[in-house]
């Protein structure tokens, strides 16, 4: 039991480089202007990416080594078509603020390094669980960036006021790309400073 | 002068890498030399400038509502394929990435030699993805969906070669050891992306 709960706690520790989830959150990083759209968009991630685990795991003893990136590549695409109709026959709205970036799930690295590294050698639970601890990780950076722009940039956090305009003028540039960049940056280096040492790359 | 603005607006403004947040992965990876940066931006540019408008026929010609009465077939006059969008795009990139290489690799091998190892790693670079999908979402035609794949590759190369060369010029620079590589590359590239800020609202003619 210990054993299964540290498969989905250590994508949350420093055991796995958070630098790997702040790499897979960057092509959702137009999408973090808001927690709203931010969450929608990490449940469909986490979702997408425990799916794809589970398939590939248990079709990892069929899948011939020479084709598997096609094959992963077609499972994770139906699965990104899957949660793209979903949304948008329950969330419209949403779906529309998302755009492209629900599609360009495929191209994340997070779900395709998953299945390669993990649900190719893994029976499907534990896949599962690699899945979810992996999906957690990325939704608490891309919810941590969004929440940080909103905060900054418009002073609300869920829509709800925090900061009052009556003595908070909202930080424009915390809501256009280079706030967000330099969050990232912010976030890399108090990570890399306080929570795990050893991942330190020289340039 | 509607390409011409278009072609700005892309390669300038609408940065796919500074302000759509595309093609991060490759950008951060290959940046750390001026060669490699120069051989990834060009591949990009040629993978973009052949797969946006592949993609364009493919939609229009195959998938949207309506798109397969060329057939003259009644059955399939009304179909609607919209939904295989995601996997029809992924399908022709990934492999015309590796139709790419086999013909780079045939006709020119000065190029391929230092091109050659960049184009399988294209395929799952999103900004290819991502030009393609946001030619459908803006409805482009076919010669602004050429002019949008090119330009847009150009300004991906042009960011990943200016973060090269910068990051040449910070090597010997004394950073806190906690912000060295990955994270002084995101803060530069917040700089850049500031700096590309002040080309918006430019427009050519009217």
């Amino acid at each position: 039991m210990a054993k299964l709960r540290k498969i989905v706690s250590d994508p949350l520790a420093d055991n796995n480089p958070v630098t790997w989830q702040v790499l897979g959150v960057c092509s959702a990083l137009a999408v973090t202007t808001k927690v709203s759209t931010a969450v929608v968009m990490s449940l469909a991630l986490t979702a997408v990416l425990c799916c794809s685990n589970v398939v590939i795991s248990m079709l990892r003893k069929m899948i011939p080594n020479k084709i598997r990136m096609i094959v992963e590549l077609c499972v994770i695409a139906t699965l990104v078509i899957l949660a793209d109709q979903i949304l948008r026959a329950y969330v419209y709205e949403t779906s529309k603020q998302l755009s492209v970036f629900v599609g360009l799930i495929i191209t994340n690295c997070i779900v395709m390094g998953r299945a390669e590294a993990y649900a190719l050698q893994n029976p499907p639970f534990k896949s599962l669980l690699d899945g979810l601890g992996n999906g957690l990780g990325y939704s608490i950076v891309l919810i941590a960036v969004a929440s940080l722009r909103e905060l900054l940039g418009s002073g609300t956090w869920f829509g709800l006021t925090i900061l009052s305009e009556s003595w908070y003028t909202g930080n424009t540039l915390m809501l256009l790309p280079p706030g967000a960049f330099v969050i990232i940056g912010l976030l890399i280096w108090g990570q890399r400073t306080f929570v795990s040492k050893t991942l330190r790359e020289e340039d | 002068m509607g390409l011409l603005n278009l072609a700005i607006e892309s390669i300038f403004i609408q940065n796919i890498l500074l302000s759509l947040f595309l093609g991060m992965c490759s950008y951060l990876a290959q940046s750390k030399k001026m060669e490699s940066a120069k051989g990834l931006g060009l591949a990009v540019i040629m993978v973009l400038t052949i797969a946006t408008p592949l993609n364009w026929l493919i939609r229009h010609y195959l998938l949207s509502p309506g798109a397969l009465q060329w057939t003259r077939i009644p059955a399939l006059s009304t179909l609607d394929l919209s939904f295989l969008t995601f996997i029809c795009f992924i399908a022709v990139i990934a492999s015309l990435v590796q139709i790419v290489e086999m013909v780079v690799d045939r006709f020119f091998p000065v190029l391929y030699n230092s091109l050659g190892i960049f184009l399988p790693l294209i395929t799952v670079n999103c900004a290819i993805l991502g030009a393609s999908l946001f030619m459908v979402e803006r409805q482009y035609t076919l010669t602004e969906s050429v002019v949008y794949g090119a330009s847009s590759g150009v300004g991906w190369a042009l960011a990943i070669m200016a973060l090269a060369a910068i990051r040449k010029k910070i090597r010997y620079s004394n950073i806190p050891a906690g912000l060295r590589g990955l994270g002084m590359a995101f803060i530069i590239t917040g700089l850049m992306a500031i700096g590309f800020l002040c080309f918006s609202g430019i427009t050519l003619g009217n």
